[in-house]
């Protein structure tokens, strides 16, 4: 499903440099629950927000579903996003004037599907992550673990193959943590690939494979 | 475009910051309310010089004599030629685009009514005069073509006349009566005056009017006319004919063709024209300084939205991670600043018509009358111009924030703090 092939990326500033992933090799085949661990700055955001194509990488090459994501327009780059990645963030990122149900339809929305349609499959995921009944409140009515339960239900409206969430329990406190973990658990056994960056111990034993990342690079098992 | 979740987001966003879009959709508004203030004022005194045109038939020239300052064909200078109805006919018949000739010849007159001798010019006329000059008949009526082909013996009076002659309250009793007028008798056929009352047109209320042919019969005028209008056909220009009728005259009266004096001539279509131009100058110098001030309001819409794109700068990034192109960011900004721009310049637009409106009810009913402004307008034209300027405007308002916002970089926009 995820293929990346010595992939570098650095910051640059006008006067400064800064090389974030220095040759990143890595597979995640289809239907994988995985996490990826490492220390605050070794890169594990720059590499979600690469494989979620909402950045780009300088060399290398990243396949994803086969089809190489380079040198894409910002266009190409909102359909393929909207096509196959969900993503979840730390702070949940819902528009606040929206309520949840608007707030989970609104990919679809970029999609161009009917209204009707939209709604419908919005209470749908909502249902799923367990709050069909707060469809029509504000993410400001809502607590931290539903809200981040919300934003899940919107990564996952779209169907997407791939779901990322970078830190997604890093507000939470550790038993929502384990529910929201538990959705994920939910969400791969249907078959998603899943990808979760964090760097709680015991959040990642729950998925079921650890990629260490350390100054750029991808750790062997053999060095873990 | 203008599905549902549109306006629920443009109501959202403009309701977040409600002081920032009342204080701008201000600013359009007072812009769009001053262009159409201003252009509804100018036509005001536009109509107002048109009005004292009043009825006065606009495609006609004057023509008289005068003295000639160049000898020829025997001639010494300084002899006036004099103008009759012979040159008349003759134009009718060789001038093509001649709708009516129109002469006139006047001779001071003692007009007698019993006991009451008054002096008032006698003019003798066609019947068509009254064409040109735009007259308003009290009472009666004017010279009529077969008073001319009969040559009777009847009288057009002013209505200061009437009012001298047979009592101020009583004037309307003057039609059927008869006065007579240097020793010939007249009968009374109608009270005149001039459609608008001016200094330059209080002498039409002094003067008696009678059919041309009498004149020349009874007073030994002898077919001489002092001057005449010519009304050109509506398809075609009286400064087209004027030459044409110039050499013609300057040839039946033996005047050089290169004196400048001789044959004299006013064109009234070109005194138009002339205001005509003028009026259209201010017209623009109006749409120029109103435009000037709604682009000032619309630097207030683009200023607002560009400080809205940069507060927005999270939303969109979210909106981009989740699936929405650079053209559906850009057309939701262009379509709220469109939104706002249209809302409140038709308002204004709204407000400068009642307005203007107003003021045109106003007047009329309390009946001022003042000499420089009547009957403020605005044409539908300009209300729909102003409407088209509005949504050209709104859509350049949006266009510098609606490109910022495209631009927002997710990774950025989203980075935890
Ligand atoms: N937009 C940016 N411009 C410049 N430098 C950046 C930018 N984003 C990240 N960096 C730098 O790149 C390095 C890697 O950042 P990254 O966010 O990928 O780390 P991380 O592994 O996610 O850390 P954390 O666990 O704290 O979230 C850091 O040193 C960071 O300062
Ligand atoms: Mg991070």
């Amino acid at each position: 499903m995820i293929k990346l092939r010595d992939i570098h990326k650095a910051y640059k500033t006008e006067f400064t440099s800064l090389q974030v992933l220095k040759g990143i090799d890595l597979d995640i085949q289809e239907g994988e629950f995985a996490s990826i661990m490492g220390s605050s700055g070794s890169g594990k955001s720059t590499l979600l927000n690469i494989l979620g194509i909402l950045d780009e990488y300088d060399s290398g090459e990243y396949h994803l579903a086969g089809q190489l994501m380079k040198d894409l327009s910002e266009k190409q780059a909102a359909y393929y996003r909207n096509q196959f990645i969900g993503f979840v963030f730390q702070s949940f990122n819902l528009l606040n004037f929206k309520t949840a149900v608007e707030n989970v339809s609104l990919p679809l929305y970029y999609r161009k599907v009917d209204r009707k349609l939209r709604h419908e499959k919005a209470m749908h995921y909502l249902e799923m992550v367990g709050l069909k009944d707060w469809a029509g409140h504000l993410p400001t009515q809502l607590s931290g673990g539903q809200q981040q339960r919300v934003a899940i239900a919107r990564s996952m409206v779209t169907e997407p193959k791939v779901l990322l969430a970078d830190e997604p329990t890093g507000a939470l406190d550790t038993k929502t943590s384990h529910e929201v973990m538990g959705l994920f658990q939910k969400i791969n056994e249907q078959g998603k690939t899943v990808l979760i960056v964090t760097h709680e111990q015991d959040i990642a034993k729950v998925t079921e494979r650890i990629i260490e990342i350390q100054d750029g690079v991808i750790l062997t098992p053999q060095q873990v | 475009m203008f599905d549902r979740d549109t306006w629920q987001e443009i109501f959202a966003s403009l309701e977040k910051h409600k002081l920032r879009t009342a204080l701008t959709a201000l600013g359009v508004f007072w812009g769009i309310f001053m262009l159409i203030f201003m252009l509804g004022m100018g036509s005001g005194l536009r109509n107002a010089i048109f009005r004292d045109f009043g009825n006065h038939a606009k495609n006609v020239m004057y023509v008289w004599s005068s003295g000639t300052s160049l000898p020829y064909q025997g001639f010494q200078p300084g002899r006036t030629p004099r103008l009759n109805m012979e040159d008349v006919d003759y134009l009718l018949e060789n001038v093509e685009g001649v709708d009516y000739i129109a002469p006139r010849t006047t001779v001071p007159g003692n007009i007698t009514k019993g006991e009451i001798v008054e002096s008032y010019e006698i003019r003798g006329e066609l019947a068509d005069m009254i064409k040109v000059e735009g007259f308003r008949v009290y009472k009666g009526r004017y010279i009529h073509p077969s008073d001319v082909a009969e040559s009777r013996k009847v009288i057009v009076i002013g209505k200061r006349v009437a009012e001298v002659l047979f009592g101020a309250g009583n004037w309307e009793a003057a039609i059927g009566q008869s006065l007579t007028a240097n020793g010939v008798e007249f009968k009374v056929v109608g009270v005149f005056g001039p459609e608008r009352i001016k200094p330059w047109t209080e002498s039409d209320l002094e003067a008696t009017v009678i059919p041309l042919t009498t004149m020349h019969r009874s007073f030994g005028t002898g077919g001489r006319i002092h001057y005449f209008a010519l009304s050109a056909l509506p398809n075609y220009k009286v400064s087209d004919i004027e030459n044409k009728v110039n050499s013609i005259l300057k040839s039946r009266h033996h005047v050089a063709p290169n004196d400048p004096r001789g044959i004299g001539g006013f064109n009234l279509e070109e005194q138009f024209d002339r205001i005509n131009g003028l009026f259209n100058g201010i017209g623009l110098f109006l749409w120029i300084v109103g435009i000037g001030t709604l682009i000032a309001g619309v630097v207030g819409v683009s200023n607002i939205m560009i400080i809205t794109v940069k507060e927005r700068t999270k939303e969109i990034g979210i909106r981009k991670a989740i699936g929405a192109t650079p053209g559906m960011i850009i057309r939701s900004i262009l379509t709220e600043s469109v939104f706002i721009t249209l809302i409140s310049g038709y308002l204004g637009l709204l407000a400068g018509v009642v307005v203007i409106g107003g003021i045109d009810v106003v007047m009329e009913w309390i009946e001022v009358d003042v000499d420089m402004f009547y009957n403020p307008q605005v044409s539908f034209q300009v209300a729909i111009g102003a409407l088209l300027i509005l949504v050209v405007s709104g859509t350049l308002a949006g266009l510098i924030p609606a490109l910022m916002a495209a631009r927002v970089n997710p990774v950025v926009a989203l980075k935890d703090e």
